[in-house]
């Protein structure tokens, strides 16, 4: 067996605060060509304009000055964690929700989380505590991701446990019903998570994780790529367009992951999010 | 104010508004707001109608006046706000019709309205308008000054006194209970391609709870 690799809690707790900072203020490049790209296909001049603006926000948050939203959302956290890493000096949770305590902080973010969801629903101030997904995996390094979600986009989720018998045909109604729905809230075009199989809550970690993707990247399995490419046509086919003013360019992707399910079951989870696509990752 | 027509047919708009400006704002119009609203959103909302419950007055008055649904990030030294875009205004719904009694006549946030909503506007002669969901940036490029006048407490959701210079927004929901959304959206509706339960109508909007 491998000599466990020493990782000092600090080192993680630095990570996390940098890319809370980073990712709220600079979108991935994929998002900046993907709206680009957007404004060359629109066919609406009022969806045009709306890409203008969103192009000019883009920009003006890059600058570092103004965060891309005020909502600087759910801080959620991928972990994955090399079984040959001994993380050092404090508890790997507490090291992550203080690196997203600095970073909220010295980044001049908002805190949107409260407390408890339904008596006093007081505001943490901080934004802690994350969302956090730990995957135990090979090797002796940790991937640290950092994705800043949005609630407008968030609240805008669907799940449903589908037949077997709704089949493929069911499945893609479901997801092309819950973008149909999510209208201007969701702050279109954006991206469309796609969780399919697994049980109750995996179908929804799954359609997370589809989000995390690098946004655009086509599935690996060929029939699953076939399906997104399906689905984002139809998606544009609803007609919302930028901010759902009328358009062409209601998604920008749309990333489907699946996972074995049982015999009796079709699991669809739906996570729709908004063209504030914040999210960022690292190894240690 | 009167409400002044740009020669681009822009319309610039500044509190208090009359019912008289307020019918002058149609669905489709570009506004540009500027001077005084007050931001609130969720908890403020919450506790301002179980003021007005125990009978007590709100903390500012409300007759004329513009509400915009925002919680901006915090200001940077140096800045008057951080970010400060919409938030979605039919989580608003249930605690709306109140401020509108009150004589509220210009709303401020992100998607649309219900039919409910829509006939109380139409009732109180008050307006509904969008700005630019998740374009908080360019939003905080407007804001001239802010403070806080109550409810402290609520971080983020305190009820903040805006001054905004030229902040754009379209007018979503008029006094005639019209809904931009609805118009805009159905020409670009490709039926062929989807399913016929898909053909929904944009009220489905109004009763969802974004976020921002």
């Amino acid at each position: 067996m491998a000599e466990p690799r020493e990782i000092d809690a600090a080192e993680i707790t630095r990570v996390v605060r940098d890319l809370c900072i980073e990712i709220n203020y600079k979108v991935p490049e994929e998002m900046v060509r993907l709206v680009r790209r957007a404004r060359e296909l629109e066919e609406s001049p009022l969806g045009r304009q709306v890409l203008d603006l969103l192009i000019r926000n883009q920009e003006l948050a890059a600058e570092g000055e103004y965060p891309y939203c005020q909502d600087t959302g759910y801080t959620v956290i991928f972990l994955d964690l090399g079984q040959d890493v001994h993380v050092t000096g404090a508890d790997l949770y507490d090291a992550v929700n203080e690196g997203v305590r600095q970073g909220y902080g010295d980044g001049y973010l908002r805190g949107s989380i409260v407390r408890d969801p339904l008596f006093e629903r007081r505001n943490t101030g901080d934004n802690t505590p994350a969302f956090i997904h730990t995957r135990v995996v090979p090797g002796d390094q940790i991937r640290i991701q950092v994705d800043a979600k949005g609630a407008g986009s968030e609240n805008m989720g669907k799940h449903a446990m589908l037949k077997p018998a709704d089949g493929l045909e069911g499945a893609k109604e479901f997801v092309l019903q819950a973008v149909a729905e999510s209208g201007p809230n969701a702050c279109p075009p954006g991206i469309i998570g796609v969780g399919i199989g697994g049980n109750f809550e995996m179908s929804a970690v799954i359609a997370k994780r589809a989000l995390m993707r690098k946004v655009g990247q086509p599935s690996s399995d060929p029939q699953i790529a076939e399906l997104e490419a399906e689905l984002y046509e139809k998606c544009n086919a609803l007609g919302l367009g930028p901010e759902a003013l009328g358009g062409t360019q209601t998604v920008l992707a749309v990333h489907v992951e699946t996972m074995p399910t049982h015999i009796a079951s079709l699991p669809v989870a739906v996570n729709v999010e908004c063209h504030a696509h914040r999210t960022g990752s690292r190894v240690i | 104010m009167t409400v002044e027509v740009l020669d681009d047919g822009r319309k610039r708009i500044e509190a208090p508004l009359s019912d008289e400006d307020v019918r002058e704002l149609k669905i489709g119009d570009v506004v540009l707001v500027r001077g005084t609203v007050y931001a609130a959103r969720d908890a403020a909302h919450k506790r301002m109608v179980e003021m007005l419950d125990r009978g007590e007055e709100l903390p500012f008055d409300i007759a004329g006046q513009i509400v915009y649904y925002v919680g901006p990030t915090p200001e940077r030294p140096g800045h008057v706000t951080g970010s400060a875009g919409p938030t979605t205004a039919s989580r608003m719904d249930k605690w709306t019709p109140r401020l509108l009694e009150l004589g509220l006549k210009g709303i401020m946030g992100k998607g649309g309205r219900g039919p409910a909503i829509r006939g109380e506007l139409k009732e109180h002669t008050a307006v509904y308008m969008a700005a630019l969901g998740g374009g908080g940036a360019l939003a905080a490029l407007t804001v001239r000054s802010q403070e806080v006048i109550a409810f402290e407490d609520l971080a983020t959701e305190a009820i903040r006194r805006m001054e905004l210079d030229d902040f754009p927004v379209w007018v979503v929901n008029d006094c005639e209970g019209r809904d931009f959304y609805g118009e805009t959206v159905k020409p670009w509706r490709k039926n062929e391609l989807l399913p016929e339960s898909l053909h929904v109508s944009t009220d489905e909007w109004a009763g969802k709870n974004g976020g921002g």
